[in-house]
């Protein structure tokens, strides 16, 4: 079986795993990172959103064997104590109610205001449509999308 | 209600408490069952916090001797705040800072939890007064242990904040007391707190568990794994009514990494190391799958469904006057059909469980909303005593009714039983999309008498596949409030599974009935609002015990929404629609503005007037209720799920359309102020939401719909939303 090394969140990882396995798994079932979540695995719903080289990814799609020499950033690794202006903004705001979709949430709405610190109303939700909420925590996302891009101005 | 706890019933019988090794104070108690009269046997309470389960007591508070309280709950959390709400009852009574009481889970992260039992559908409304009554029990022998070190009446002593002072200003922190009030007996004849004088209750509390969802943490079923442990794809019958013939796993045993193929019943599961492994075994198998009957299409439902409506076989679920002769006198009857699809739940997190098997005993993990129930269900399965069965929850992703059946840890029992190993099976959304319990597909016929110009009769009718609408609903607004009325049923057995979905029948019959009734004020031409208010008026200081909401509450709400919303008063270019309801103990009003942009009506906002009694955690009631709206303005916009020869056509969101950010409608929200006992609001806030919408795009369009999803009902040139 193929060998990979990976550089996750800044730390280098060496999986073994068949070429077309999808890096939500290598997260989830081999490295025993599971904040990046697993719902739709067809790239529909944004949960299993990461970063590559910073913009955002949905990692269901994407095979081991594309990314080697990429910079992945996981939930795990947008900051080492919850400090990221999103994670504090999704904390102020209150946003989860299940909170399974609030990984890749998070994971988006970072990357986006790294592209666009300021946006506006339609600017956020044009940016977190891909992302699917069941729970529909829309207007707080919105929101704490809005207070996280205070916080980082 | 009381706010004085009866004295008939003994705490002694439901609370226990001991003095911890370690020091501090342990108390154990029952969620819900503190008010049952029944003593139950004595039991022991552990005084080793380590040594904690929850056979006996399904919930404990440790007060530490340093004043920290820690609660102690295994209850189900699926996103409805409970673990926060709840935990906020009892440190409101025991009078502590929110900030000195941490909530301790059966989480995945600790052995301290053996066992969790809980049920699955417990709510605010039944832990009211039990959590209440735990905390201020707890709250008196703390004071009742200071005042016997002091040598003074313990009527004399009051608290704050987690503080006990006497009549001279003495002062003890609980953590001092807790050793001597743990040996003390548990008191009788508490009284708890004025609502007025709620420190807690009230105030906007974030979630107890928002660190570790931000952080990424494992909280969720979908996120155990223990040693040893292998991952199962499950392969099922791909149409309701096909069974399985033969299969060919050649393919799948020659991909590294696969465990095992079991087959088990008319499924076959494929076990591998890993979730990916399961899932490429799975798509490797090669099966044959046969039906004896006809398979059934959407097209044959809908078709049957209006037979059953327009027939005459039905159960009478309530039958008021005589609706026949007020019809038969009626000036004018006015009669409409309402359709409504299938539905599936789509939690974002699919199902999954995990299973240990083995001689000795059945360990089952997962997310599960009933596992009790589960746990009975997997002992017949497998012809083992109950006791050897333990059920541990996680988190839930969402549940929405999809997490009260078990048929995933069945299947996980049954896996694990035959493969020898513990297995945790793992849905992926194809699975979990077309192996659904799904939201029946009904029809309902509403007519109307009209005499004189008022409605002298009203006669629902339902047809539904599998089941009915059940229990309370046909007491339900508008019973009572008009003079004949009758709610009749009628439904049509199918293979397809079917089960309850967030607010089970009032989902859609509220559609129904506010689409109704917004269409009778036009047709008579009275004031919407007005009819609305007529009809109540009539219901108000009835003797009829059966009705279930309250007129006045009703009233309320649909006043408070006309002011709030500025009904009547939109600016030119927005359209308004109105629908006001009561379910799940909750009375809810909602006005939909939209908005036409390029001739396609938009909604911009939804105003929601909720009367739920007190509101325990603001912060977490408005976020259920904005969910509850948005789902419910999604689904009745988009919502769409057919068969075709018992093949479910969705199975993933490349075509299963669910409400997206950029579609939704801000929520705004206002609470009637209260003192009445707290109701739900995980799901009454959905109902009313379909309504409020069709009928301000009728308002804007012209156009009355009648069927769900709208998107697919009307021609709108581009997407709603």
């Amino acid at each position: 079986m193929p060998v990979y090394n990976l550089k996750i969140n800044g730390q280098s990882h060496r999986v073994e795993a068949d070429q077309d396995t999808p890096l939500l798994w290598i997260l989830r079932d081999h490295l025993d990172m599971v904040g990046t979540k697993f719902s739709c695995g067809i790239g529909q719903c944004g949960a299993c959103t990461i970063h590559i080289d910073g913009a955002a990814t949905r990692s269901c799609l994407l095979q081991v064997s594309m990314i080697e020499k990429a910079e992945i950033t996981t939930i795990e690794g947008l900051s080492e104590d919850i400090s990221h202006p999103v994670q504090q903004a999704w904390k102020e705001v209150d946003v989860p109610q299940c909170g399974y979709c609030q990984a890749g949430q998070m994971m988006s709405a970072a990357a986006f205001l790294k592209q666009n610190a300021t946006p506006n109303k339609s600017e956020i939700r044009d940016a977190m449509s891909g992302n699917i909420c069941r729970c529909a925590s829309y207007n707080r996302i919105e929101e704490a999308v809005k207070v996280a891009a205070s916080k980082m101005s | 209600m009381k706010n004085n706890a009866s004295p008939s019933l003994s705490r002694r019988s439901f609370i226990k408490t001991s003095a911890l090794a370690g020091g501090g104070m342990l108390i154990g108690f029952n969620l819900f069952q503190a008010c049952k009269p029944e003593a139950k046997p004595p039991v022991d309470i552990p005084i080793d916090i380590s040594k904690l389960n929850f056979n006996d007591f399904n919930a404990f508070i440790k007060i530490a001797d340093n004043g920290m309280v820690t609660i102690f709950s295994p209850n189900p959390e699926i996103g409805q705040g409970v673990k926060t709400s709840m935990p906020m009852l009892i440190a409101e009574e025991l009078d502590v800072s929110w900030d000195s009481v941490h909530v301790a889970q059966g989480a995945l992260d600790t052995k301290n939890f053996t066992r969790q039992v809980a049920g699955g559908s417990q709510s605010l409304r039944q832990g009211w007064e039990p959590l209440r009554q735990t905390g201020a029990t707890a709250r008196q022998m703390l004071i009742n242990a200071a005042a016997t070190k002091w040598g003074v009446d313990a009527s004399e002593c009051k608290t704050e904040n987690g503080v006990i002072i006497n009549a001279n200003g003495d002062k003890l922190g609980y953590g001092e007391v807790v050793k001597e009030a743990a040996t003390l007996e548990v008191p009788e004849n508490i009284t708890l707190k004025d609502p007025k004088d709620f420190k807690i209750i009230g105030k906007n509390i974030s979630n107890v568990d928002v660190d570790k969802i931000i952080a990424g943490k494992s909280l969720y079923g979908m996120d155990y794994k223990e040693e040893g442990m292998v991952y199962a794809s499950v392969l099922r019958p791909p149409a309701f009514g096909k069974k399985l013939v033969d299969y060919d796993d050649t393919a799948v045993r020659a991909i590294s990494g696969v465990h095992d193929v079991v087959k088990f019943g008319d499924k076959i599961a494929v076990l591998a190391k890993d979730t990916w492994t399961a899932m490429k075994g799975k798509k490797a198998l090669k099966a044959n799958w046969a039906s004896n009957s006809k398979l059934e299409n959407t097209e044959d439902h809908d078709k049957i469904l209006m037979d059953l409506l327009n027939g005459k076989e039905f159960n009478t679920l309530r039958t008021d006057g005589d609706v026949k002769k007020a019809f038969a006198q009626a000036d004018q009857v006015i009669e409409r059909t309402y359709e409504s699809p299938f539905l599936p739940h789509n939690c974002m997190e699919p199902m999954n469980f995990f299973a240990d098997v083995t001689p000795e005993k059945i360990r089952l993990v997962g997310p599960i909303q009933t596992p009790a129930g589960t746990a009975r269900r997997v002992a017949n399965l497998l012809e083992r005593d109950p006791e050897d069965v333990s059920v541990e929850m996680t988190r839930m992703g969402g549940g929405f009714g999809r997490r009260l059946y078990g048929d995933f840890a069945l299947e996980a029992a049954e896996i694990s039983k035959i493969a020898q190993k513990p297995v945790k099976v793992v849905y992926s959304r194809e699975d979990d999309m077309s192996a659904g319990i799904y939201r029946p597909a009904i029809k309902y016929k509403i007519s109307a008498s009209i005499k004189d110009g008022k409605i002298s009769g009203y006669h629902l009718k339902e047809a539904s596949v599998n089941s009915n609408m059940y229990g309370l609903i046909p007491n339900f607004f508008p019973a009572g409030a008009i003079e004949n009325y009758q709610v009749d049923v009628a439904n049509y057995n199918s293979k397809i599974t079917t089960g309850a979905w967030r607010a089970p029948y009032t989902n859609f019959l509220s559609f129904a009935e506010q689409s109704f009734f917004d269409e009778l004020a036009e047709i008579l031409e009275i004031d919407r609002i007005q009819l609305r208010l007529d009809l109540l008026q009539k219901v108000k200081g009835t003797t009829d015990e059966r009705i279930q909401y309250s007129p006045e509450r009703l009233e309320k709400v649909i006043k408070v929404a006309v002011d709030k919303s500025g009904w009547g008063k939109a600016k030119e270019g927005t359209y308004q629609g109105f629908s006001a309801y009561y379910c799940h103990n909750t009375h809810v009003a909602e006005v939909a503005d939209v908005v036409l942009e390029n001739d396609i009506p938009v909604v911009k906002k939804v105003t929601c007037v909720v009367d739920c009694g007190i509101v325990v955690n603001p912060l977490g009631a408005k976020n259920q209720i904005e969910g509850g709206v948005i789902d419910g303005v999604g689904h009745a916009m988009y919502g769409d799920f057919s068969f075709k020869d018992g093949v479910p056509q969705d199975k993933n969101f490349n075509t299963y359309r669910l409400i997206r950010m950029n579609e939704t409608p801000v929520v705004e929200t206002h609470f009637i102020e209260s003192d009445i006992a707290p109701t739900g609001l995980g799901e009454p806030t959905l109902p009313p939401a379909g309504a409020a919408v069709a009928n301000a795009i009728k308002a804007a369009k012209g156009i009355r719909l009648y069927k769900q999803p709208f998107i697919k009902n009307m021609n709108f040139k581009a997407p709603l939303g």
